[in-house]
């Protein structure tokens, strides 16, 4: 499985949603992706990837693509 | 003056003489936000304060807390709220009602992150939740306990909930989770009755059936209200004492907090003093006159809190009577001003999602 494969699926999963919703998905924007969802959701990452995430990090995850961005940057996880 | 500029400082680093001027500037134009943004607060303040406004930390005009009991304050669309979240009341008693936009909500998050960190270090840690895991499954209507617990959750790398939904304490999974995570730092969250009703109670039970746990590696933040401990005559020192005895758990920090004002809590140090951050501050007042009370004088708790945007809760009139320790000068070397909390006024309604469980607990 691709590392996009692997970030895709962990969304679905985590926040019962499909995969053509992501494209531009946004914290807070569907009910599913709330404050108890996203601890969830990192959770999910976590293990996947096997990483440990930063709170700062955790907070700053707004969305679907500034997700990719943070796990490219700071764990180096390349899509 | 945004709430970014906070976030910069480190929590407990600036003393009073550079944080008022800071934090009188953040509250005029928080003041002024909720006047054009929330008719309702604007109607209040032009009947109850309409000589406002005066100069300095004391002239920023004070809502008593219950009026978000009684009334609808909110100073964004309905459409931007995005969390509402309510107090912990005894059955039958009403709630407030606290609406929330994304970044009210975010600074929130953001707050508690510098305020705890700062006390804790900034990892995450695995972490054991004192209480059953339904308090945070109804996910439009938070009450103040499930947003407490996830409020800190984020400090979890990973989270076990010790208690099950007859808060009973999961004596096999809290061993499991232990030994896993042995020789590693674990946080330990919880509102103070249900640790001491429902985790400290059944350690001290398996202690004598010879069935002991060590938690000599566990940090302890609870918080929730006293009023059914002192009720027990257990005091603050027994609190710990009891808990280093039955399982060597030796660092506890309380805090105080509300969910009116989540985010900015005030966390107890080690010489058991709460502490005021950069992000919020407190004043006490004379029941009689609402006069500000100076160091030493028991009164009144009003919280000022920089974080609230989306809703007028940024400076108010507690039901709590508490006092001024000091400012800048506790030997924990914390600046800011720091306090005690006394207790629950007299003829006010139980709160606190500690006091309010207690209440209900037959």
């Amino acid at each position: 499985m691709t590392n996009l494969e692997k970030y895709n699926q962990a969304f679905v999963e985590a926040l019962e949603i499909t995969e053509d919703q992501l494209p531009g998905l946004e914290y807070q924007a569907i009910e599913q992706w709330d404050s108890v969802g996203h601890m969830g959701l990192v959770a999910t990452l976590e293990d996947a990837f096997d990483i440990m995430m930063d709170t700062d990090d955790i907070i700053d995850f707004s969305s679907y693509e500034k997700g990719k961005e943070i796990l490219a940057k700071n764990y180096q996880i390349e899509f | 003056m945004g709430f970014e500029t906070f976030l910069e400082i480190e929590p407990y680093s600036l003393c009073e003489a550079e944080k008022e001027p800071l934090l009188v500037r953040r509250l005029e134009e928080l003041t002024q936000h909720h006047r054009e943004s929330c008719p309702a607060y604007n109607r209040i303040l032009k009947s109850v304060f309409p000589g406002f406004d005066g100069p300095g930390l004391e002239g920023i005009p004070f809502l008593p807390v219950r009026l978000f009991k009684e009334l609808t304050l909110r100073s964004v669309p309905e459409e931007a709220v995005v969390k509402t979240m309510t107090s912990s009341g005894t059955s039958g008693q009403a709630v407030s009602r606290i609406y929330l936009d994304r970044a009210t909500s975010a600074n929130q998050q953001k707050a508690l992150v510098k305020i705890v960190s700062s006390f804790t270090g900034s990892g995450r840690v695995p972490m054991i939740i004192a209480d059953c895991p339904s308090v945070v499954k109804d996910r439009r209507m938070f009450s103040a306990r499930g947003a407490g617990i996830l409020g800190f959750s984020i400090f979890g790398s990973k989270k076990f909930y010790a208690l099950d939904d007859d808060m009973r304490l999961d004596v096999e999974g809290l061993r499991e989770f232990l030994e896993t995570h042995q020789g590693k730092p674990v946080l330990l969250f919880g509102f103070t009755f249900m640790i001491w009703q429902h985790f400290y109670k059944e350690l001290l039970r398996l202690k004598q059936e010879g069935v002991t746990f060590d938690l000599s590696n566990c940090v302890l933040i609870h918080g929730g209200g006293w009023k059914k401990l002192q009720s027990e005559a257990v005091s603050q020192r027994d609190f710990h004492d009891r808990l280093q005895d039955v399982c060597g758990l030796g660092r506890i920090h309380d805090y105080y907090g509300m969910v009116e004002q989540t985010g900015c809590i005030y966390m107890q140090c080690e010489y058991g003093h709460l502490h005021a951050s950069v992000f919020s501050d407190v004043m006490v007042r004379h029941p009689l006159d609402f006069g500000v009370c100076g160091i030493g004088e028991p009164g009144i708790i009003q919280v000022l809190s920089t974080i609230p945007e989306s809703y007028p809760g940024h400076s108010l009139l507690t039901e709590d009577e508490g006092v001024l320790l000091g400012r800048d000068d506790c030997p924990c070397g914390r600046k800011g001003t720091y306090f005690k909390v006394i207790g629950r006024l007299k003829n006010a309604e139980l709160r606190g999602c500690s006091d309010t469980y207690a209440a209900d607990y037959q």
